[in-house]
């Protein structure tokens, strides 16, 4: 057994070495290309064929991560595309809004089915996040680009921190119901496979969690990235549902607040299907082996490795918004 | 210990959001590889495509002819514009599984839920509609 779980430590030290310096490797060759055809301003000797496949293999690689580090694919790949590749911030974030719709429209069902997601939960809070988020999406359209790369650099950057330092608690002490959560109806039993127990739960602070749910719904439009960052603690430690109730309802929420505002995008021609379709192939297909690989990997190393990640691309973003 | 039983409007969302994820991606994946294998002529030409995504959305729609809104119904005969009837059905799918979900609240008499699901429904046909517009820059 003990040789066992040393391998399988190796595998996974080994498996983060590997995303790690697969990461490292395309970030280093992507920028010559960006900056190379920036600067050349003419048409680009890359092929066009290059792109789709660089974006499958990147998304890739970002949703392997993204599962390991327990995060959103959207909130690694607006800052990372729009930081390497050649296409405009409109186009990332439509593309990013689509990535994260799939993610959840794929996740969406069996949660709901295993009542990990609660209806009751998520119908009250979509309807906030989803109209925000529409507002958010033309905020985001509107507003000058540099000045969306800077506010998304600093959300970025506010994120790795949220990641660094939140502590999410399995099941919350909720002593009394609030007369807004009574009213909604936001209750509910699941059971615990982990434990083999039913458990019950209710929330608390039901309108400070809603009014927070305008700011989500503005950000997960303004900048398309996807929400679950926000959601999570919001519905966790403010809200008090239990952990497995806020991550299930989380994913689903997504399903119903970047559908708003993945159409506002869509409706604008932000939607190019030669990136956006590469890219949410890549990205669930690399989910599906990050869910498979989870139990060897070493979650902490690579949920630090994404905090760095997120910091240089949240960096590069303000320096961008600055035109550094 | 008692079965825990999901309520039959949740089932019936999860089973269109599963079978339209399918179609949707099933789609999606089939118009990919009429545009890219050149089997259906792209409205914009990719090479031009190279240089109109450097660009903000504004151009692109100017400089590649396209239209916005739901004027991509009237491209699906090309490769690039026939991709996006897998892209509006999983954007879709969300508004179609909202749906049902108002007759099932109004029959079970929830008056705040009926009234959320439906006003859920209107702001996503909104969104969807295109009717407020011509924000990019």
């Amino acid at each position: 057994m003990a040789t066992m779980s040393l391998r399988d430590k190796k595998k996974g030290v080994l498996l983060a070495l590997l995303l790690a310096v697969s990461v490292a490797c395309m970030l280093a060759f992507l920028p010559h290309e960006t900056l190379a055809q920036a600067e050349a301003g003419a048409q680009s000797a890359t092929p066009w064929w290059v792109w789709p496949i660089a974006l499958v293999v990147f998304s890739f690689v970002l949703g392997v991560i993204a599962v390991l580090a327990g995060v959103g694919g959207g909130v690694l790949f607006v800052p990372l595309v729009s930081g390497f590749f050649p296409f405009h911030l409109d186009f990332v974030r439509g593309t990013g809004l689509m990535v994260a719709l799939a993610g959840a429209l794929a996740a969406g069902p069996g949660l709901l089915r295993r009542n990990l997601a609660s209806l009751r939960l998520a119908l009250p809070v979509a309807l906030i996040a989803s109209s925000c988020s529409i507002i958010g999406a033309f905020m985001g359209l509107a507003l000058p680009t540099n000045v969306v790369q800077l506010c998304l650099g600093g959300t970025i950057m506010f994120i790795a921190v949220l990641l660094l330092t939140s502590k999410n608690v399995t099941k919350p002490h909720v002593e009394k119901q609030d007369w807004l959560g009574a009213a909604l109806g936001m209750s509910g039993v699941y059971h615990d496979a982990s434990t083999g127990e039913n458990i019950e739960w209710k929330t608390h602070r039901t309108l400070q969690g809603l009014l927070l749910f305008i700011v989500i719904g503005i950000m997960a439009g303004m900048f398309g990235l996807g929400a679950g960052w926000a959601n999570v603690p919001v519905l966790n430690l403010l809200m008090g549902a239990p952990l497995k109730i806020a991550v299930g309802t989380s994913k689903f929420l997504l399903s119903i607040t970047d559908t708003s505002a993945a159409w506002v995008y869509l409706n604008q021609g932000c939607v190019i299907p030669l990136i956006t379709i590469p890219s949410i192939i890549g990205l669930m297909c690399g989910s599906f082996v990050g869910v498979n690989l989870l139990a060897k990997a070493k979650p902490k190393f690579i949920r630090y490795m994404v905090i760095g990640v997120l910091l240089f691309a949240g960096g590069k973003a303000l320096m961008k918004g600055l035109g550094i | 210990m008692a079965e825990i039983k999901t309520p039959q409007e949740q089932i019936t969302y999860a089973n269109m959001l599963y079978y339209g994820n399918i179609a949707g991606l099933a789609l999606m994946l089939l118009t990919f590889v009429l545009y890219v294998a050149g089997i259906l002529d792209p409205h914009v030409p990719l090479e031009k495509l190279l240089h109109l995504w450097s660009g903000n959305a504004a151009t692109y729609l100017h400089e590649g002819n396209v239209p916005h809104g739901w004027g991509w119904t009237s491209l699906l005969g090309t490769g690039d514009f026939i991709n996006f009837i897998g892209i509006a059905l999983l954007a879709g799918m969300t508004i179609l599984a909202y749906i049902p979900l108002v007759p099932a609240f109004l029959k079970k008499g929830e008056t705040v839920m009926t009234f959320i699901a439906l006003a859920e429904v209107l702001v996503l046909i909104f969104a969807a509609s295109g009717i407020v517009g011509g924000g990019a820059h």
